[in-house]
């Protein structure tokens, strides 16, 4: 791996931003939900803010705050939360050929990684833009915490925030986000084998075991893929 | 279980650390190099699975008990539009407003 990385392009940064400012409204609106969520949840308004701040991706922090929303245990929603992360294994060899410096410094550039950012820095070659993928991340970052911000404080003061209907928000984000990921023909068999173990286990199963019950379906995931390696790598990152 | 701030804290701290060190590993330690294939495959299959769970799961049950309720209505009233490639902020935006107007009505 070359150590001589030319230094951060400006332009790439600046293009980042601009294609990261419609993700950012999206964030924005779920980050809102989660902070309002968080607080009925029982986190305080600094808790959920801190967690934001901190965690930066929706899809973990709305697996354990769902798990814990519904009487599940801290040590469920960690689980969840964990699994819901793998993906970021994946994207994060993918992208380390086209970071810069030490394991240290790469390691820390590989904080910037969200889902959208990823997906746009990725050229296709296995090569990741990574001033662009910093931009994209930016105000997707800002406006995230933002989000958390009103919604926590909004959630304190509004006291039961049921009857806005917030709480359809999250779920909608995430069929967003299936519904892309369905193109490939094992993801929709993951999603649907996961819908069916969670459900068939909520009457029977402690409080967010079906969730984490749901991940096993991903070892379909074991299956021969007629596409090949290098298409499964692709897709890795792709997740929510 | 309502958790005490303390152990809320705890959490957090676990999913702070859990989010830095997955991000970490692959640039940190496996730069260069490529997964095992069932590994891909697996982690690939992680995220829908998870999430359709989530989504059903937060839809369709209330506690132990299997429920249909405004939101599923919203939610699914959204997953349509999506179906039909409508935004995703504008399906959003629809699936808080069909699930509000059902629970100030109903």
């Amino acid at each position: 791996m070359p150590a001589d990385h030319p230094p951060l392009d400006r332009a790439g940064l600046v293009r980042g931003v601009r294609l990261g400012v419609p993700y950012a409204l999206v964030s924005f609106a779920l980050s809102l939900s989660f902070g309002v969520l968080a607080v009925q949840a029982g986190f305080t308004v600094l808790q959920a803010i801190v967690t934001s701040g901190l965690v930066f991706a929706g899809s973990a922090q709305f697996a354990a705050l769902s798990i814990l929303a519904g009487g599940g245990s801290p040590a469920a929603a960690l689980s969840a939360a964990t699994l819901m992360h793998s993906r970021f294994l994946a994207m994060g060899v993918a992208l380390a050929p086209s970071l810069p410096g030490g394991p240290v410094r790469r390691a820390v550039e590989g904080q910037a990684v969200v889902d959208s950012s990823w997906a746009l820095a990725n050229r296709g070659d296995g090569t990741f833009d990574r001033a662009l993928m910093l931009g994209t991340t930016a105000p997707q970052y800002v406006a995230w915490l933002l989000g958390t911000v009103v919604g926590a404080l909004a959630g304190d003061l509004l006291g039961d925030v049921e009857r806005y209907g917030l709480d359809a928000l999250f779920p909608t984000f995430f069929v967003g986000i299936l519904l892309a990921e369905l193109r490939r023909p094992r993801a929709r068999v993951a999603a649907a084998l996961g819908a069916v173990v969670a459900l068939a286990l909520v009457p029977v199963a402690p409080a967010g075991v079906p969730v984490l019950a749901a991940a096993a379906a991903a070892l379909v995931g074991l299956g021969v893929d007629p596409g090949g390696a290098r298409r499964t790598d692709d897709r890795a990152g792709e997740g929510g | 279980m309502r958790l005490s701030e303390g152990q809320v804290w705890l959490l957090i701290a676990a999913l702070v650390a859990i989010t830095a060190l997955t991000k970490a590993v692959g640039p940190a330690l496996v730069g260069g190099r490529e997964l095992p294939r069932w590994a891909g495959g697996v982690i690939g299959a992680m995220a829908p699975a998870l999430l359709a769970a989530l989504v059903v799961t937060a839809v369709l049950s209330d506690g132990p008990r299997l429920t249909v309720g405004a939101d599923t209505v919203g939610v699914a009233v959204a997953t349509l539009l999506l179906v039909l490639r409508v935004p995703l902020v504008a399906a959003a935006t629809v699936a808080v407003v069909v699930t509000a107007v059902l629970r100030a009505v109903t």
